[in-house]
């Protein structure tokens, strides 16, 4: 059988293949240049950008849990101009769609971001981040209720002309109504999910491990949850959805592929085995060759129920 | 730095319950300047498991060696490895210690296996100093034989005061500085925060540079998840954070901006 076509159309955003690297867990991209091809990724989304620089939380920002870990990072970031400067220059040389995961502590914020990156060569689409659960403004505060969510991403839409994700919260009662309300805003891809908020408590000193006290479990813990919500988000979308949440094999990707998704990231993975999105790239191919599936597209939301 | 499968070729108790491990990992080894480490994936571990990070003590003919000791499910299961197992191996990783100046003698500080590094500085450099090492018991003063044999001075302190002085480090580096903290001096220090602080404190009064290997807690190991920042300052006062993993381990004192304990 000949190669399969991994080729994929996100709405208006076209990737070479459908595994991206998932905002927070791959720095700038720089950072893993030397130990992997990165030009071989479907699309590099960066760690989150707000407006100015931003220190996020104080340490420990991160503790292992068993099937993953708990991050209370905060969204450290060296704010829009910081990033252009000391990092699209690199991301620009490798060819790979650049998408800026953006966030702000206030709807305006939201909009001056996307408005900034309007113009920058370069980025290929913008992730608006309402689900951050390590921030006490912005982030999942706005992802927690469908008209505040509604109204960041109009206002990001109202701002850019770049193609736009909404990366869900995954905490909610329903994540169908936050898919509705999200493409209603108008927004063209949905990314579900983040992580789940989640606390450790050291029984020796009866304190939380992290200093933020509680931060988002990721890894191989989430990755059923993460699909689940997938599978409920494509019933109800007319919108492609990006599966993220524990993928640490090519098995894992493709679940989220037959649940609904149009295409993955991969998330902790990345800190463990940088190889992983290459591995999962060549996995579906592969499994496109076993399963005698021409093209990606018809692998998608094939779940049989 | 790069991803390289190392294969075990030795895996043996060292002295206080330490272990140590060569690996044969040919193209780290050759890239591997003292103060470096790298970061190791425990393959018995589930594969959600995070890297663990070892300083490497010994970089030489192809082979790189690390000291550790049990102190948790990571380091637990890497005791269990036979020798001959392949391991996967990030490296190196961190800035290195600088090379001091020429007229100015290493100053060495250790707690712990927090010599493991300053050994291969030591092995390095082309004069031999004085290396202060501390720790709880007999049993944590490690590696000294190897300096000694190098031709450096030794001076050990344990808080139990089963070997050396009874004490700190700082005290038995406190007695030397009193009669000799006149000449220069470079100082380079591994071991826990405390250890450092002090140490660090001591070399500013004296005039002196230290270089101060940072153990933090760390994610990725390559700079990307941001875990392990430390606050830093520039020479200008301006404050930042650094990525003890990429823009460390190793920081001048000067450079560290401590938290209130």
């Amino acid at each position: 059988m000949k190669t399969p076509d991994l080729t994929v159309q996100l709405g208006p955003l076209k990737l070479a293949n459908p595994v991206m690297v998932a905002s927070g867990t791959f720095g700038y991209g720089a950072e893993y240049a030397d130990l992997i091809d990165v030009r071989r990724l479907g699309a590099i989304v960066v760690k989150g950008i707000r407006l100015n620089l931003w220190e996020g939380n104080r340490t420990p920002r991160m503790v292992e849990v068993p099937g993953g870990l708990i991050n209370a990072i905060g969204l450290q970031g060296p704010g829009v101009d910081g990033f252009v400067e000391s990092y699209m220059p690199f991301l620009r040389t490798t060819g790979v769609p650049v998408i800026v995961n953006i966030w702000g502590t206030s709807v305006a914020e939201y909009g001056e971001v996307a408005a900034r990156f309007d113009d920058v060569p370069g980025v290929a689409a913008l992730e608006i981040n309402v689900s951050c659960p390590n921030v006490k403004e912005g982030g999942a505060s706005f992802g927690a209720d469908p008209q505040r969510m509604a109204e960041v991403v109009a206002a990001v839409r109202r701002s850019t002309r770049l193609p736009l994700l909404t990366k869900l919260a995954p905490n909610v009662p329903d994540i169908r109504i936050f898919a509705r309300a999200a493409e209603e805003a108008g927004s063209d891809i949905l990314s579900i999910s983040n992580t789940i908020p989640a606390m450790v408590i050291d029984i020796e000193t009866r304190r939380p491990v992290l200093a933020n006290r509680v931060g988002g479990l990721s890894g191989s813990s989430i990755h059923p949850v993460a699909v689940k919500l997938v599978w409920e988000a494509a019933q109800v979308a007319h919108i492609p959805i990006v599966g993220m949440g524990g993928i640490m094999r090519p098995s894992d990707a493709i679940e989220f592929l037959i649940a609904g998704a149009a295409a993955v990231a991969v998330g902790t993975a990345n800190f463990i085995d940088p190889t992983t999105p290459l591995r999962v790239i060549d996995g579906i191919a592969d499994y496109l060759c076993r399963h005698d599936f021409p093209r990606l597209a018809d692998l998608t939301g094939s779940v049989k129920i | 730095m790069q991803l390289e499968d190392a294969r075990i070729i030795l895996h043996q108790p060292a002295a206080g319950g330490y272990r140590r491990i060569v690996f044969e990992a040919s193209e780290i080894a050759d890239q591997t300047r003292p103060g470096q480490f790298v970061h190791l994936r425990v393959p018995t571990l589930p594969d959600t498991a995070l890297r663990r990070p070892f300083s490497i003590c010994l970089a030489s003919e192809g082979t790189i060696h690390i000291l550790y000791k049990e102190v948790g499910i990571g380091t637990a299961a890497l005791a269990a490895l036979p020798e001959g197992t392949t391991v996967s191996l990030i490296g190196p990783l961190g800035n290195g210690f600088p090379v001091p100046a020429a007229d100015a003698l290493p100053l060495l500080v250790g707690g712990g296996y927090g010599v493991a590094p300053l050994l291969f500085l030591a092995t390095s450099l082309k004069r031999p100093g004085i290396l202060f090492v501390g720790g709880r018991t007999a049993a944590d003063i490690l590696l000294t034989d190897e300096f000694t044999a190098l031709g450096w001075e030794v001076q050990i302190a344990t808080e139990d005061g089963s070997r050396g002085t009874t004490g700190l480090v700082t005290t038995a580096l406190d007695t030397w500085l009193d009669q000799h903290g006149q000449q220069p001096a470079e100082w380079f220090a591994c071991g826990p925060d405390g250890l450092l602080r002090a140490v660090g404190d001591r070399a500013i009064a004296h005039n002196c540079r230290a270089w101060l290997s940072l153990d933090k807690h760390m994610g990725c190991g390559i700079g990307a998840c941001l875990a392990c920042v430390q606050r830093l300052q520039r020479p200008d006062g301006s404050q930042y954070l650094g990525r003890v993993c990429r823009d460390g381990p190793i920081f001048e004192a000067r450079e560290i901006v401590w938290e209130e304990a």
